[in-house]
């Protein structure tokens, strides 16, 4: 390696002297992690998440990640384009690994499209997430989904969502604070995962409707992973990331006497209070349902949490886990047999350098790859505790579990960073990558697609038979809207029909075209069956 | 066939008042074999049984007044089995005055008959959703009022020879739009037409849906369709309202529609943008409020905004003939809608009824849900049933508009096969036709925009005949699971069960004897609605009724109808229906949610920033987190100073304790 990039492989290689070398013992060398959901520094309320870009970049770090992917979260009313470069300040200032953008849409009009552009054009962004959560602050709607997935696929990015239906949460809430409920398990009860799995299937929907690709972020449940799983077995472009939280513990903990423990597992989607969840997601991420892990690494401290003492609606929401990650998924698959070395590589890193445009830069030990390299030791065991993590808050969700599978060595931008256990990190080190719209990995299949959905009228002469009349009552509407909404089965519906003139155009009976029944067959239409006989 | 009837004989062979004794009139009689095999040959050895018969005829000639339990005894031993034969011989024997043919076939009419409110049904097969016997059915008023052998009935009652034919409860169509208003016009098929066609295709019960126009009373809405109801239809039908808007006042209504007009169903809107569609927090509470007041919650279901979205998008293209209704409304929006609807149900735990269920992936999450365990019923229509969407694209543009309907029907030619098996199954519940018909000259208003063109199809007549081509005869469900999904199922959604939807004394004589043999072609040269165009125009349908009895009425018979408007009653609905509620009510004694006990959290409190107001019922409905409400129930200064011992967050490393309630035993708690 040199210059942070991966010059040579092979054996017995001709290096210039005085190279510092180390030695794998043939320990497994692999790309280093990119954890492609952390939301380092978020501001919620004046408050931020308790890590900034240089403790959560570090903490990265010391699990083996060597690029995070953090989430732009603009305040409704600000522009993309400044809250994008409100995060680059925070970040260049502190990171210490590569570090990219995904860009949250929380509102939704004529300029955010045009700040869209402009952010996949020049500033190197290629997913937005939408939410269909949070009601009456990030929320969209289903028709502004509808454009803004066809805005994201027009510009080749990814569509991210947040899956929860936040309608159905917001009533819950309530109904579960008036029934005296306030303490944290009333955010798990608020949030069944049915509640998840429809939002996803929703999206799916929208998504396979606009020819989207679609990246469902935390995948918490069993049934949200099992709605993505069909999704793709029908064909639909759409992955899934499970975060290290719903795959290394339950949300049992929510039920917790000890308010600040109960508290600090408060995430949405909440983590599901089914205990088997962890190793049924951990099976779906073998198989490839699910196909990219990452953090959503959000912490909050045990005083940020007490916001929500008395209202679980007002606990901030977010889990550590950017730490954990690779180690959990070592542990809790590829120890347990369900998944290989390869395929893990593909989940904690590969997939989602591919997803993102990253791949080979990123993702893969290759000549002219980032030098992000990670030795790792599948044998090391490690109890995970807030004592001992990286992380600046009080709780670690994982606290007590033991895992097998740790970095040894881990090496970003060429240099080395962690060695026998110390960390050394630089902060500002970390570069802002860049990425291209229109990912092979995802639109090949997209382009193949929009190439097929051409549709077609069917000729036909015009209909010149009788016209009924319709009674035009006074409450006008707007051609657009008339237009828009479906008018069928609305007696007396009161839009004016623009086209229609009210009266019958031919005379009584000019018969050309005018149905007769008879009972002579005709070809069938297209797909049709033989055996309809078709009236003239 | 005479082997299996010598055996009969020796079983039963018993003194007329050993046989059977106790039992009540409707004890099953052994049913024998299935469908196609027996039927004819019941009645084709009929004389062997004479002797027998004999002493059963004594008992009923015997001057005693006709009481439901004096029928019961009467019953005789050979009549036990062989009814088609001891009837008739039955009849010759008693002075009853009746004709006959000598072929085998129906034969009845006393034409000097006066009493034609009693009516007497001899020698057919009784076919209930659990269960076929053979016995004959005594009507009068309009009531069941006798089933056995050998009925002891009045002088001069009508007697109809079923001949072994199939007599089942008279069909509910639990879905139609009679007489609706559209911009000012209706439906071509009134509340006349539209009942007329009804009867004629075995259905002796409608249920029509009224639908308020949004902003509209609710109240005046159902009274309008009363009145016009009443006025015309010629068999009984009850009442759908369809929430089209939702607010207190609304909500008053519905409890009292509920409370006091007989009304048990609602169906609401997930589609037609802007103007009936219901966002997602109202669908819930339209589903929490009737799960309270135990009615039924039914959704049309398609996903209006995504539909909006891609009208305007055929438009554009330039795509405005009716295969643009088809390519704007894609069967995914339907299967979304389903799934929200179920979800939202499961969450309100309100019993769900899914209306008009025309595609296989809607269809789909329907049986995914009730293997769930969800309380939900679907309902396909006849023409989801019995025909496809490739029609959309017929060169005939009034053909291809004639098909319009919401949702559409499926281009995919499965489909109606489909469909038919999950019915067989039990996963789709119940079959409506939403039966709405419009001419052509009203189709004809959409004839530059497919959107305008007004939505409905025909199928009120078909229905019947139409599933037993499609079911029965191709041996997906047998004549009991015919009865089933075509009359008693939708009896028990909408509480009417047993008084409709089954043949048992005391139920109404709304009985249909099924011809299973008879081939016709469906075509609008002969149909009774006043459409120009039939979807089903020349399919071949095998089964059709024979004769059709409301009110304990006859008024199908030789393929004469005598219809009289007017006579159709409004049945009420009562609340709570056995059939959905038993489950939902165990639910509701589950699903008590209970907070965990816990000291007051007295740790240090993190200050944040008020930058957006709102007032506090507003922050208490919306999530908040990430948000920048104010939040009014916090001071912003900690309270305590340094935290005590025993709720602070103190980590002792690694102590186990016990486990939170459903959590796993191996992962460590903190203190």
């Amino acid at each position: 390696m040199e210059d942070g990039v991966i010059k040579q492989i092979g054996e017995n290689l001709i290096v210039p002297g005085g190279v510092k070398t180390i030695d794998a013992h043939g320990r497994m060398l692999m790309p280093g992690g990119i954890d492609v959901h952390t939301r380092f520094q978020m501001p919620d309320r004046g408050m931020t998440s308790a890590d900034d870009f240089y403790q959560g970049t570090k903490a990265a770090l010391a699990g083996g990640t060597t690029m995070i992917i953090d989430h732009v979260v603009p305040e409704p009313g600000v522009s993309l384009i400044s809250a994008l470069e409100q995060w680059h300040e925070w970040a260049d200032g502190k990171s210490c690994c590569d570090y990219s953008l995904h860009v949250d849409i929380t509102e939704w009009h004529k300029g955010v499209q045009e700040e869209m552009e402009t952010l996949v054009k020049d500033h190197g962004v290629n997913s937005f997430q939408v939410y269909l959560a949070y009601k009456d602050v990030f929320q969209l709607t289903d028709s502004q989904l509808y454009e803004v997935f066809s805005v994201i696929r027009d510009l080749g990015a990814i569509a991210q969502v947040h899956a929860e239906n936040g309608d159905i949460v917001a009533e819950e809430q309530r109904r579960i604070l008036e029934q005296g409920i306030t303490g944290p398990e009333g955010h798990v009860l608020s949030h069944p995962e049915e509640v998840e799995a429809e939002a996803v299937n929703r999206s799916v929907t929208v998504a396979n409707q606009t020819n989207c690709p679609l990246y469902v972020t935390k995948v918490m449940s069993k049934s949200a992973a099992d709605v993505i799983a069909q999704a793709r077995k029908k064909g639909t472009v759409v992955y899934g990331e499970p975060i290290t939280a719903s795959l290394g513990t339950d949300g049992s903990h929510y039920w917790s006497k000890n308010w600040a423990k109960a508290a600090a597992y408060v995430t949405s989607p909440p983590l599901s209070p089914d205990p088997t969840t962890p190793d049924y997601l951990s099976s779906l991420l073998s198989c490839g349902d699910l196909q990219v892990t990452g953090s959503a690494h959000c912490p909050f401290n045990t005083a940020q949490r007490a916001v929500g003492k008395d209202d679980f609606t007002l606990i901030p929401e977010g889990v550590n886990g950017t730490e954990e990650r690779m180690s959990i998924i070592w542990d809790k698959c590829v120890v347990t047999g369900k998944m290989d070395e390869n395929q893990f590589v593909a989940v904690t890193s590969t997939n989602a350098a591919k997803i993102f445009n990253l791949y080979p830069r990123k993702g893969r030990i290759a000549v002219g790859s980032d030098a992000d390299l990670v030795l790792w030791d599948p044998d090391i065991m490690k109890i995970i505790s807030a004592k001992s993590h990286n992380s600046t808050v009080e709780y670690n969700i994982f606290e007590g579990t033991e895992v097998r599978g740790g970095p040894l060595v881990v090496i970003s931008q060429g240099k080395m960073v962690l060695e026998d256990g110390n960390l050394h990190t630089t902060e500002g080190s970390g570069r802002y990558i860049a990425r291209k719209p229109f990912p092979d990995h995802v639109y090949k299949r997209i382009k193949a697609r929009s190439r097929l959905a051409e549709l077609r009228g069917v000729p036909r002469g015009l209909y010149d038979g009788p016209v009924c009349e319709v009674s035009v009552t006074p409450k006008t509407m707007t051609p657009a809207t008339s237009a828009k909404t479906s008018p069928a089965k609305q007696p007396n519906q009161p839009v004016r029909n623009l086209h229609q003139s009210g009266f019958s155009l031919s005379g009584a009976q000019i018969d050309d075209n005018v149905p007769r029944r008879n009972t002579q067959r005709i070809v069938a239409p297209p797909g049709g069956r033989a055996n309809i006989t078709s009236l003239g | 066939m005479a082997e299996r009837r010598g055996n009969w004989d020796k079983g039963d062979d018993l003194p007329v008042y050993l046989a059977r004794p106790g039992t009540a009139d409707q004890v099953p009689r052994q049913k024998y074999d299935g469908l196609f095999c027996s039927v004819e040959g019941a009645f084709e050895s009929k004389t062997i049984d004479f002797d027998a018969l004999s002493v059963g005829q004594r008992g009923s000639r015997t001057p005693r007044t006709a009481k439901p339990e004096l029928g019961k005894e009467a019953r005789s031993p050979a009549s036990d089995n062989k009814s088609p034969t001891a009837s008739r011989q039955g009849g010759k024997d008693s002075s009853l005055d009746e004709i006959k043919t000598s072929g085998g076939q129906e034969a009845f009419q006393n034409p000097g008959d006066k009493k034609s409110d009693r009516l007497l049904i001899k020698g057919g097969r009784i076919v209930n959703d659990d269960q076929s016997f053979y016995a004959d059915i005594y009507m009068e008023d309009g009531l069941i009022k006798q089933i056995g052998d050998n009925l002891i009935v009045p002088g001069g009652v009508k007697t109809i020879e079923a001949n072994g034919k199939m007599v089942i409860p008279g069909g509910i169509d639990i879905h139609t739009h009679l007489q609706m208003p559209y911009r000012g016009t209706t439906t071509v098929d009134d509340f006349a037409q539209g009942s007329k066609a009804a009867l004629a295709g075995g259905t002796t019960m409608i249920v029509d849906h009224v639908i308020p126009e949004p902003g509209n009373s609710l109240m005046e809405a159902y009274d309008h369709w009363r009145q016009w109801a009443d006025e015309k239809a010629c068999c009984d039908y009850s009442l759908h309202v369809d929430i089209t808007h939702w607010n207190d006042s609304v909500k008053q209504e519905v409890d009292n529609l509920i409370k006091e007009k007989g009304v048990n169903s609602f169906q609401v809107y997930m589609a037609y943008k802007d103007y009936y569609q219901m966002s997602n927090s109202e669908l819930y509470e339209v589903f929490t409020f009737l799960a309270e007041r135990g009615g039924i919650a039914q959704v049309h279901a398609e996903n209006g905004e995504i539909i909006a979205e891609e009208q305007a998008r055929m438009l554009q293209m330039g795509i405005t003939g009716p295969e643009g209704h088809v390519l704007s409304r894609p069967e995914e929006l339907e299967a979304e809608a389903v799934f929200r609807a179920v979800t939202i149900a499961s969450q309100t735990n309100c019993p769900l009824y899914v209306t008009r269920v025309m595609s296989k992936s809607a269809a789909d999450i329907i049986s995914q849900a009730r293997k769930k365990g969800n309380v939900v019923f679907g309902e396909p229509i006849t023409a989801s049933l019995g025909t496809d969407g490739t029609h959309y694209w017929s060169k005939n543009w009034a053909k291809a508009a004639s098909f319009v309907t919401s949702p559409p029907l499926s281009p995919d030619p499965t489909t109606p096969d489909y469909l038919n098996t999950l019915l067989s199954s039990g996963d789709l519940s119940v079959t409506g036709s939403a039966h709405c018909t419009f001419s052509v000259a009203q189709k004809a208003i959409g004839k530059d925009d497919f959107t305008q063109i007004p939505e409905g199809v025909n199928g009120v007549e078909e229905r019947m005949s139409l599933i037993w081509d499609k079911a029965v005869t191709t041996g997906k469900m047998d004549e009991n699971m015919f009865v089933a999904v075509t009359s008693t199922n939708a009896a028990k959604i909408l509480n009417l069960y047993p008084r409709k939807g089954r043949i048992a004394v005391g139920s109404d004589a709304d009985l249909v004897i099924w011809d299973t043999d008879s081939i016709r072609t469906i075509t609008a040269k002969t149909h009774n609605s006043a459409a120009e165009y039939n979807v089903f125009e020349g399919v071949e349908l095998r089964g059709a009724p024979l004769v059709v009895i409301c009110q304990g009425k006859i008024v199908l018979e030789d393929g004469n109808l005598h219809v009289t408007s007017g006579v159709g009653r409004f049945i009420p609905c009562s609340p709570f229906p056995d059939y959905a509620y038993k489950r939902i009510k165990a639910r509701k004694q589950l699903a008590v949610l209970r907070a965990v006990p816990r000291g007051m959290y007295d740790g240090p409190v993190s200050e944040f920033s008020m930058s957006r107001g709102g007032t506090p019922s507003a922050s208490a409905r919306t999530s908040p987190t990430k948000q920048p409400v104010r939040n009014l129930h916090q001071s912003g200064f900690s309270l305590a100073g340094p935290p005590t011992p025993d709720d602070t967050p103190t980590r002792p490393a690694g102590r186990r304790i016990v486990v939170p309630p459903g959590g796993r035993s191996n992962i460590t708690s903190l203190s």
